[in-house]
């Protein structure tokens, strides 16, 4: 018991102490409340966050993969439920429907000197974000693998499937491909992909009208059932995260994951045999185009309109912070493509670099392609599990989506 | 009871129920008929690292706008309930005009949202219902003939399922069933078919989602059924002993008798448990195969970026609908024999 009081006296004296050392970004008062993805990258980022907020103010972090889930409720709320949440280009529009983030221009013009102007996300002359790194899906492979059986490194998809199944045959691995296509977000995502890979467009020019029921649709099905039938007969189940641990315990050759995975696909836990043989490669382009068929995503901070000026104002210190230290990119240089200034460059920043430059396209950032998202998350399942054609699939994403964009008042 | 003291004993509950269940039932009703203003959309141009682009984005003023003037929408009736993801009357009635046969016209049925979600609730309400009525019943008629020593111990064993977080009881059965896990890579095993897996197959996951429903659910009708054994009156029985009567005649004819209006109970409340079915669905990450009316209003809420409220609203009406409908055989029933004990 007295040891216990002992210990407990300690630790106040320590954090006494450390709330009298200086904060190294600044701000002095006021909370702060973040809400983000939850990804190692990010944990990497909100660390630096905490340290630049210092201890003389409220800090808490809530890390959920269903962020773009809550963030339009919990914003909504006056006053806010979270001071600041990081964005991507994909979850920024929802919150700029309602008007839930505030324009940036007199904050960073007090506090971002140190900022890169390409990191200003501006949105009709306003800036609501600054972004602080690049990211993108791209494919990886086990070199061992590959050049045990004599495959060079695929560069598109139908290569892609012609390795995994080589593999497949080989009788080395049963499913040989990882992609995260659990059904919801994820496999969305991976329709995206695969469409604007084929050069689709998602809605008839200038109008909120569905555009996927058409050949390049029917082509982007039919690659993505492919790549299903070669990977993991639980495919439906498995989120990014899941197709990680997948990896790590060597049961794939090849995948098409987030390049930010390298931080934790390349540390030092898990099977360092794995991690030895594991390589990053371009994402692959399909259908004869020239674009890699995967999105180029920026991850930044954004802040909340129904919170305090001083909530913002010490939130946008303490991330900008971070969003702007150099020693943060350097020292996790491999953790993903920081956007900061005096960022020298990684080993694994290529393959999104290389998307970049064979002009893969952004995540299209349409007010309602949240909603196109949302139907192809739910309706593509009976297509992949073989009890529907992909016309019907197809057919049945642009009902989906026309009757929810018709209650939400785009059409 | 005098009705006076009834009114008065009763006062308080009707008083809540109304304040908790029927005012927000009025307020659901009133939102699902109504869908969101429309979006004013404007073309701006935005920057981002990968270069400058015109987009269009919502004019959040002129929405804003709107939506003083009509904060609950616009009124569109009862449009919600009869668009595509509900009750979908116009899709039905291109499908009847267009399908050239009964199995056509079925697929397109099922097909659609709302049906397949009502087909699975129907299915999981069913099929879990039944078992759960008659293992609940052997396993309080076995607990009873247990010692006393070893009783409390064995009614605690039986009802775990219960008392176990159902998200947490098809989490951990979610991950038992995976195909690396312990039941999973048995089944494997026992049927010699390395790709087997019970989460890809719609048919097995329904299976193993009704299996998981009647090991949550029979505790509650074991409990209910044992409290109801302790009052069977022992003098039938003793005379059914001496003129020879076997134990099963004894159950057949004297504790089954016994025992029917709180079946008629256990099934009233697990008709309408079961037809919320939800957190199995999300444990299981069967969204994909199994699609429940609960799970559909929290899709509307949840798993899109705005809240639907208007589709969620609908949803729920017609949740509550058809609730009713289930109910009233047993209902009725439980009324006539109300009546005929009078």
């Amino acid at each position: 018991m007295k040891k216990l009081i002992i210990a407990l006296l300690l630790s106040f004296m320590t954090s006494g102490a450390y709330a009298g050392s200086h904060s190294p970004c600044g701000p002095t008062e006021g909370s702060i409340n973040i809400l983000a993805n939850e990804f190692n990258t990010y944990r990497i980022f909100m660390d630096e966050v905490k340290s630049c907020a210092g201890s003389d103010v409220d800090f808490s972090v809530t890390h959920s993969v269903d962020h773009n889930k809550l963030q339009v409720a919990a914003l909504s709320a006056n006053p806010s439920e979270f001071s600041a949440k990081l964005v991507t280009n994909g979850s920024i529009t929802p919150l700029m429907n309602d008007g839930l983030l505030r324009p940036l221009d007199d904050l960073v013009a007090k506090y971002g000197a140190n900022l890169n102007d390409n990191q200003k996300i501006t949105i009709d002359g306003k800036i609501y974000a600054v972004a602080f790194m690049a990211n993108a899906q791209h494919l990886w492979y086990r070199e061992s693998i590959l050049n045990e059986l004599g495959i060079a490194v695929p560069s598109t998809y139908e290569e892609v499937i012609a390795a995994a199944q080589k593999i497949k045959d080989s009788g080395k691995m049963a499913n040989p491909y990882g992609g995260a296509f659990k059904s919801g977000w994820n496999l969305g995502q991976e329709f995206v992909n695969m469409y604007l890979g084929h050069g689709g467009e998602f809605f008839k020019s200038g109008s909120a009208q569905p555009n996927v029921n058409n050949a390049k649709g029917v082509a982007a099905l039919n690659v993505i059932k492919s790549l299903t039938e070669l990977s993991n007969p639980d495919f439906l189940t498995q989120d990014t995260n899941a197709v990680k641990e997948e990896w790590e315990s060597g049961n794939l050759a090849l995948m098409h994951v987030w390049n930010s995975g390298a931080s934790s696909l390349l540390d030092d836990e898990g099977d360092q045999a794995v991690r030895a043989d594991t390589r990053l490669a371009p994402s692959p382009s399909v259908g004869g185009g020239s674009m890699p068929a995967t999105t180029l995503w920026w991850d930044g901070i954004a802040i909340a309109t129904n919170t305090s000026a001083e909530n913002a104002e010490a939130s946008f210190r303490a991330l900008v912070g971070a969003a702007s230290s150099a020693e943060l990119a350097n020292n996790y240089a491999d953790a993903t493509v920081w956007l900061i200034k005096d960022y020298k460059g990684g080993n694994t920043a290529g393959p999104v670099v290389d998307a970049a430059s064979r002009g893969a396209s952004p995540y299209p950032s349409f007010p309602h392609m949240s909603l196109m998202h949302g139907a192809l998350s739910t309706e593509l399942v009976e297509f992949l599990q073989g009890n529907e054609s992909a016309e019907k699939a197809l057919a049945d994403v642009e009902a989906a989506y026309i009757a929810k964009a018709t209650e939400q008042g785009f059409l | 009871m005098p009705h006076k003291t009834f009114f008065w004993f009763f006062f308080p509950t009707g008083l809540a129920m109304i304040l908790f269940i029927g005012l927000p039932i009025v307020s659901s009703f009133f939102q699902s008929l109504h869908i969101e203003n429309q979006q004013i959309l404007m073309e701006v141009e935005n920057c981002d690292p990968f270069g400058c682009t015109t987009n269009v984005r919502v004019d959040v003023e002129a929405t804003e706008k709107l939506k003083e003037e009509n904060p609950l929408g616009r009124f569109n009736g009862f449009g919600t309930y009869t668009d595509r993801n509900h009750l979908a009357f116009d899709e039905i009635k291109e499908a009847w005009n267009t399908s050239s046969s009964t199995s056509e016209f079925k697929d397109i049925v099922l097909n659609l949202p709302f049906y397949k979600a009502v087909l699975f609730t129907l299915t999981f309400c069913f099929a879990v219902t039944p078992p759960v009525i008659i293992l609940g019943f052997i396993v309080a008629l076995s607990i009873n003939t247990l010692v006393k020593s070893l009783k409390g111990l064995a009614i605690f064993g039986a009802i775990l399922p219960m008392i176990v977080t159902p998200l947490i009881g098809s989490l951990v059965l979610f991950w038992m069933i995976d195909s690396q896990g312990i039941i999973g890579a048995t089944i494997k095993i026992l049927f010699g078919d390395p790709n087997l897996s019970l989460k890809s197959s719609s048919t097995l996951t329904w299976i193993t989602l009704i299996i998981y429903g009647i090991w949550h659910n029979t505790p509650f009708a074991f409990i209910v059924f044992y409290a109801a054994l302790q009052t069977v009156p022992q003098d039938p029985i003793e005379a059914a002993l001496i003129d020879g009567a076997s134990r099963f005649q004894r159950v057949r004819f004297i504790v089954i008798p016994h025992l029917y209006p709180v079946a008629t109970f256990i099934m009233l409340i697990c008709l309408m448990d079961n037809f919320r079915v939800f957190e199995p669905i999300i444990g299981f990450s069967a969204e994909g195969v199994a699609q429940s009316l609960s799970w559909m209003i929290y899709q509307d809420l949840r798993n899109e970026n705005k809240m639907l409220f208007g589709s969620a609203g609908a949803t729920s009406m017609l949740t509550i609908i058809g609730i009713a409908i289930l109910l009233t055989p047993v209902l009725l029933r439980t009324w006539k024999e109300f009546r005929t004990e009078r």
